[in-house]
């Protein structure tokens, strides 16, 4: 894991001591909430539908155990005692107060955490794949890139007033578990022809009302290069991304309007003249921090295999862990997914279970994953099984990972003062109705996602099966989306027709998939059988 | 007006009121031009030599476009005064010093005890850019 | 009705305009008529309160009961976790929502 050294320690308290003074003229009236609300923002803290809302940054996902510790420890000391992970790896809290926020930062920052940037019209906390540095398939450890990528866009003079948020994603594999290109710029460490490692630039993707999934800009930036492409990237969005209107600024309209060629030249162009500034931090700044992500101390000749005489820990071993590049190691998904519950919330409890557990048998760490979930990514397999008694007593061994009770679920009307209808009760009562494993097991890999409103923060548009909250005259209702895949073959969902209600929308995924059950062929999951057969028997079934 | 500048240069201010950009290129004698959040600042690059003032305005502070522009100017080899004027907030002030702002003109002045606060604030930075703080990475590995 | 509702500036807690101050119930709620911007602007100035808005309510049996389902997840807290709303020991408290 990263370490911070004394200018990054001195970065995040200096934060806390300026937040603490902006905190207090907001408080005395030196400021007004108009000029205080973009400074609360770029802290993670929004006022919310119930209270202020904190959003704890989680850089590419990572935390070490006595970071979860400390996550687990502010949820009962300054909240109510639990926290949501969310779709961008990060943590929120629903209940804080204005006046206890520098407090929270202050304890962050002896954990070497933070909140900076993961709100507000700036680079938002850099995400990636949450089996980083432990997947079989990857090219190369994508975080030493994400935090040379956090770093660059930490407090950057020149980005912190955009014409919008900005999200980047940093993976290394061929399989895209980021959704990398539904994000403003989505980088893939590449290996060329040459056999050097680089990096491709897609930019202009993203989710909310106009939903886009990003062009390839660049096949391949060298390593030394690719802090100043970045900051090409974004100097023609801040010069030239819209601003007369809100629902148009993101970069992904700039790309579109511009044209993904016309966005490449301008971008090049900047490319050309920056490189000339010295931008770029020399490649031992990122030997340095690659320093810091060697492999742990993996022990050579592990037993590789898995003791298969418990069918509850083969079921939950097959569905909830990922190969690992180590032979005799495996990465194990803790699903926050249980039968009716929150998606992605976690008490403080449970949060010291994950840490210590992590701390036990994952070389002491853990990653939220977008899906909202928790990944102990280097488990002994000959652990697995004490690792899984341990879950399956705390209710954390639910075997559901991309299953149909897997659902990302945005916090909705229940938290959101934007939403338009509740999200949460809708994802409980779906896990609930397909709660069977062997209707889980017939239905496969299928991935069923909620937002509670346009912006789309429940990633409806990315779901084989995705379900949109809508205001009808003050009424919730919900409309489903199909063929939505937020993987390396990105597609977007399209809507069904009219809408249902909160029982209707429930009714209508189990017909949707009826028709997957009737309809697939062997091998299909249902995205597949979406794509050969098309929409129309799916609506037949729906409205017929 | 000028009392109401926060300036960080030793040279005497222009006086000649600012002109816009589209006016500048006709008027050989102007040495001083307003750059509005839409204008190109690369209009200007031609033209640096006679100019002694650049007023960047920001008709609200969320409108970040004027910190593209500033660097744009330095990395240019703009030596000039280099103006933030309009609504300009003094937890923006160091962002903007780092952008090559060398003086304030804000709507709402702030006490120059709060400017030298917020600029004192942060000891270092990540990033390279137009002032010639050394970034972080260079201090690593000097 | 016209009813005020906003967030204690310092705790973020929900509030609702009572006539002389803030409360966190929203029976407490009085209807303010067409002094809605006066309060707010005045309440904001004070930094007692923060986001105030006005919103339409009813008067009914129960108390008072805002028009949209909005405010009234807002007065109660989250219909998924009943233990935090401000009626933790009613059951049927959610419905009251919906």
């Amino acid at each position: 894991m990263y370490k911070y050294d004394q200018y990054d320690q001195a970065m995040v308290d200096t934060r806390v001591a300026e937040f603490r003074d902006q905190v207090n003229r907001r408080l005395e009236g030196h400021i007004t909430e108009d000029q205080f609300k973009p400074l609360r923002l770029q802290n993670g803290l929004y006022l919310q539908l119930h209270a202020y809302m904190l959003r704890v940054a989680v850089p590419y996902g990572t935390l070490s155990s006595a970071q979860m510790h400390m996550l687990a420890d502010i949820a009962d000391k300054y909240d109510r005692g639990y926290g949501h992970f969310t779709t961008r790896q990060n943590i929120q809290y629903n209940w804080i107060r204005l006046e206890d926020a520098p407090d929270i930062l202050a304890d962050l920052a002896t954990v070497e955490m933070h909140a900076i940037q993961t709100s507000g019209n700036c680079i938002r906390n850099i995400s990636s794949d949450q089996y980083a540095g432990a997947a079989a398939d990857e090219v190369i450890d994508p975080r030493p890139y994400a935090e040379l990528l956090r770093q660059w866009s930490s407090f950057h003079p020149e980005f912190l007033a955009l014409p919008r948020k900005f999200k980047i994603a940093v993976i290394a594999s061929d399989t895209d578990r980021a959704a990398m290109k539904l994000h403003d710029i989505g980088i893939r460490m590449v290996r060329n022809d040459a056999g050097e490692i680089g990096t491709q630039f897609y930019v202009g993707g993203g989710m909310g009302r106009t939903p886009m999934i990003a062009p390839l800009i660049r096949d391949f930036v060298p390593l030394d290069q690719f802090v100043t492409y970045s900051e090409a990237c974004l100097r023609v969005y801040n010069r030239h991304g819209r601003r007369d209107n809100k629902y148009k600024a993101r970069i992904k309209i700039l790309v579109h309007e511009l044209g993904a060629e016309e966005y490449k030249r301008q971008v090049e162009e900047e490319f050309a003249h920056l490189q000339g500034q010295g931008i770029e931090p020399p490649l031992a700044e990122l030997e340095r921090i690659k320093a810091c992500f060697q492999d742990p101390a993996f022990e050579a000749g592990a037993p590789d295999e898995v003791d298969a005489s418990d069918p509850d820990f083969v079921l939950w071993t097959d569905r909830n862990c990922h190969p690992h590049k180590q032979p005799g190691y495996i990465s194990a998904t803790i699903s926050l997914k249980p039968v009716g519950g929150i998606p992605g919330d976690a008490s403080a409890d449970q949060m010291r279970l994950m840490a210590d557990l992590a701390k036990e048998y994952s070389f002491d760490e853990c990653r939220v994953t977008h899906a909202q979930n928790i990944v102990l990514p280097h488990v002994r397999k000959a652990d697995l099984y004490t690792l899984w008694r341990k879950l399956d007593e705390a209710g954390l061994g639910t075997p559901n990972l991309d299953r149909i009770g897997d659902i990302i679920a945005c916090p909705g009307l229940d938290y959101c003062s934007l939403a338009n209808a509740r999200s949460i009760p809708v994802a409980q009562k779906i896990s609930e109705r397909f709660a069977a494993q062997e209707k889980q097991d017939a239905l496969g890999e299928l991935k069923l996602k909620i937002s509670g409103c346009i912006n789309a923060c429940g990633h409806h548009h990315a779901g084989h099966i995705g379900i949109l909250g809508v205001d009808r005259k003050g009424v919730e209702n919900y409309q489903l989306l199909l063929g939505g895949c937020e993987g390396e073959d990105t597609s977007l969902g399209k809507i069904t027709g009219p809408g249902f209600d909160e029982d209707g929308i429930v009714d209508a995924v189990e017909k949707a998939a009826d028709v997957y059950l009737r309809e697939k062929q062997e091998g299909e999951r249902f995205l597949d059988t979406y794509r050969r057969i098309g929409i129309d028997p799916f609506k037949e079934a729906l409205y017929g | 007006m000028v009392e109401r500048t926060l300036r960080f240069r030793d040279d005497e201010p222009v006086s000649d009121p600012a002109v816009t950009v589209d006016s500048f290129a006709d008027q050989s004698n102007a040495s001083a031009v307003r750059l509005e959040p839409g204008d190109d600042a690369r209009a200007l690059i031609p033209y640096l030599d006679r100019i002694g003032l650049v007023e960047v305005n920001f008709p609200a502070f969320t409108d970040g476009r004027g910190y593209s522009a500033a660097r744009i100017l330095r990395e240019a080899g703009y030596a000039g005064e280099l103006r933030a004027v309009g609504d300009v907030l003094v937890d923006q002030l160091s962002a903007m010093r780092r952008c090559g702002f060398d003086s304030f003109a804000p709507d709402h002045p702030f006490s120059s005890d709060d400017a030298q606060a917020a600029l004192a604030r942060w000891p270092e930075f990540y990033q390279a850019a137009a002032d010639d703080r050394t970034p972080i990475w260079a201090k690593r590995h000097a | 009705m016209k009813i005020l509702t906003g967030n204690n500036l310092k705790t973020g807690a929900v509030v609702w305009w009572d006539g002389q101050s803030w409360s966190i119930h929203v029976e407490d709620a009085v209807d303010v008529g067409d002094r809605a911007d006066d309060i707010i602007s005045a309440e904001e100035a004070a930094r007692r309160v923060v986001g105030a808005y006005a919103i339409d309510g009813e008067k009914d049996a129960q108390g008072v009961r805002p028009a949209h389902i909005k405010d009234r997840i807002r007065a109660l807290g989250p219909t998924v976790r009943p233990d935090l709303t401000l009626k933790p020991a009613d059951p049927e408290a959610g419905n009251w929502v919906i």
